[in-house]
């Protein structure tokens, strides 16, 4: 077995294993914490303001642009680079399609990227966790708060953005696997760190629209 | 009081929502920017996400999914000490006044002050509430308010409103529809208010009354993070409503007396009510809306509207005082963002009971300042007495000459006393 064959074999298993698992585990470990009912009569409804507030904090609050604007940016540009990359990088697609879906070798399950869109995409995610790199360091507050979790979930998700980069042109089966060893330890990584933000998120933003919704107010 | 029946506290309050809250938290600090105390001061102490570090210590080590792992590993944070408690006390009592204003900036929706009324319960268990809320709970307690306003003293202030307005102020009316308490700021300071409700309702016809055995409307308990105080003041308001057998209790001009009352009250006490609670304001915008209330003349003044928080942004009544703004006030001017997004007065939460954080009080008003200085009102209406007195004091420390009145009174003055129609 080549490294390669590894890395995409049974560390690659293991890696999806622990991330499904891990972060079943910790979100339904969140919700089973429970929560009392309510028993103050509602001015409106609890589920519209979950949902409300999942999707409005989504957009930035206007009243703070000039102070957030900049996270908001970096934000926005490095979360939808690393999605695009993810969900429509060729090499991805060809990996779901033959490994995960089990299409026959050669058929995508969907359209990718051409290689100067990923080119142009990954520039774009770069761009952004650079820039909130940027802001983690020189915000008085985010860096006073900012803990080893912090440094090493965005230092890993650089690390597999900047090896996929290399492996694009699929000229060395080692640059391939050494982003596969990245891609795995992501993985890992991902259900024990605050990269689980990325389902959390659904949480925390229903749970206080839930709260205000009732009393009919979306903070 | 121990440390570990404050931690046990701590670990107790930890719900699905705060536990939500302190894994979806990805330290970006944008809280800050929303935060009146971090604003004025610049000190990173005050972030709001520094204040749910208490909180998210206990979780991580022992209650978040997958710490067993971590634990086993040595990568959970240390177990909290009374060290702890003590240097978080400043951090939980005076540089928070609940105001909910971080979470509309939270990328992630986090209820920071929610999680401060939490960790302000560890506080109490720790034995760590500042003197002068624990002094203010001991006479809400025995003297039935924190201002020590007996129920003698009450009756003697609604005498001279009745004197002073010329109608009669119903006490102790068994079978009235709606029941009004008093923040012992409107007793004190503000006792106008019960002459201008009276004339108010004459005009509307409404049947009313206040109770000499629940009149209290501030709740230190839920200021302090003393459940079972909340729970006995709550109670006594519960209690008066339910033997006078009225329809409706009314939330006076007080922010927290709202959420203590309407939002808290029936989970402190375990049950629903057998009426409804209804906020002043919503009051008068129904009687406007229902044309029992209107208006002759208006105030000239440029006025501006300081939203209460609890009212506003944790309370949800955001449309109706503006509604009535617009009934008396020919001139009115909001500020940049006003409603959800408004910016605390400095004291609610306790802060302004606080002696020891007075002076950061008055520093932090530095951000409501701006919002005056852009829109340069002559004068500012609120809908919170205890708004009305910090905003007073404030205004005063600024050296800035400015009025603030209160939105029912301003209805009470411009009232069109025209008897109606039908009568």
């Amino acid at each position: 077995m080549t490294f390669l064959e590894f890395t995409e074999g049974p560390l690659w298993y293991a890696a999806a294993a622990a991330f499904v698992v891990g972060v079943v585990w910790r979100f339904i470990g969140i919700i089973a914490f429970g929560r009392k009912p309510d028993l103050s009569t509602p001015r409106a409804s609890a589920q519209t303001g979950a949902v409300r507030s999942i999707f409005l904090h989504f957009v930035p609050h206007g009243g703070f642009a000039s102070k957030t604007g900049f996270h908001a940016i970096a934000g926005y540009l490095f979360h939808i680079g690393l999605f695009v990359l993810l969900a429509f990088a060729v090499p991805h697609i060809v990996f779901i399609s033959e490994e995960i879906l089990g299409l026959p070798a050669g058929v995508m399950a969907w359209g990718g990227l051409s290689h100067w869109g990923f080119i142009v995409v990954a520039e774009i995610a770069f761009l952004g966790i650079i820039l909130l790199w940027i802001r983690r360091f020189t915000d008085p507050v985010s860096r006073m708060i900012s803990d080893a979790d912090d440094y090493i979930g965005t230092v890993l998700t650089f690390l597999v953005m900047l090896t996929g980069c290399f492996a694009l042109g699929e000229s060395s089966e080692a640059l391939r696997a050494i982003h596969m060893l990245m891609v795995d330890a992501w993985l890992i990584y991902f259900p024990f760190s605050r990269l689980m933000h990325a389902f959390t998120f659904v949480l925390s933003r229903g749970y206080t629209g839930a709260l205000f919704g009732r009393r009919g107010v979306t903070p | 009081m121990s440390i570990n029946e404050a931690i046990e506290v701590l670990k107790s309050n930890t719900d699905a929502g705060a536990a939500s809250y302190l894994d979806a938290c990805v330290h970006c600090g944008q809280c800050a920017t929303a935060c009146h105390f971090y604003e004025n001061t610049g000190d990173v102490r005050y972030a709001p996400v520094l204040k749910m570090d208490l909180m998210r210590r206990v979780y991580k080590r022992h209650l978040a999914p997958l710490s067993g792992i971590k634990r086993a590993m040595g990568l959970v944070p240390d177990e909290l000490t009374m060290d702890d408690f003590e240097e978080f006390s400043e951090l939980i009592y005076d540089s928070c006044t609940l105001c909910g204003r971080c979470t509309i900036v939270c990328p992630m929706g986090i209820d920071i002050a929610g999680m401060v009324r939490k960790t302000r319960e560890g506080m109490v268990a720790a034995g760590l509430v500042p003197e002068d809320l624990v002094g203010a709970a001991d006479r809400a307690i025995e003297f039935g308010s924190p201002l020590k306003i007996t129920p003698e003293v009450l009756q003697k202030v609604c005498k001279k409103q009745e004197e002073e307005f010329g109608i009669p102020i119903p006490i102790d009316v068994v079978g009235a529809d709606y029941l009004v308490i008093l923040s012992a700021m409107e007793v004190l300071q503000f006792y106008e208010v019960i002459g201008a409700l009276a004339k108010i309702f004459r005009q509307a016809g409404i049947s009313w009354t206040i109770s000499t055995d629940g009149y209290e409307a501030t709740n230190i308990g839920i200021q302090m993070g003393n459940k079972d105080i909340a729970r006995t003041l709550v109670g006594r308001i519960v209690g008066a409503a339910e033997k006078l057998g009225v329809k409706y209790v009314i939330s006076p001009e007080c922010g927290h007396a709202y959420s203590a009352l309407k939002w808290e009250g029936p989970n402190l006490l375990g049950r629903a009510y057998d009426f409804e609670i209804i906020h002043i304001m919503e009051l008068l915008d129904q009687l406007r809306r229902e044309g029992r209330i209107k208006a002759r003349g208006s105030d000239d003044q440029r006025l501006t509207f300081h939203d209460p928080c609890q009212i506003v942004r944790r309370g949800g009544v955001v449309d109706e005082p503006r509604h009535l703004m617009n009934m008396v006030a020919s001139n009115f001017v909001e500020m940049d963002n006003c409603g959800t997004a408004n910016i605390c007065c400095g004291g609610g939460g306790g802060v302004s009971s606080n002696s020891r954080a007075e002076e950061l009080r008055i520093k932090a008003f530095g951000s409501k300042k701006k919002q005056l200085d852009d829109v340069k009102p002559d004068a500012m209406v609120t809908a919170c007495a205890n708004c009305r007195n910090v905003l007073e004091e404030a205004l005063d420390e600024w050296d800035v000459d400015m009025e603030v009145l209160g939105l029912t009174e301003l209805v009470a003055e411009y009232l069109d006393e025209t008897p109606p129609a039908n009568t």
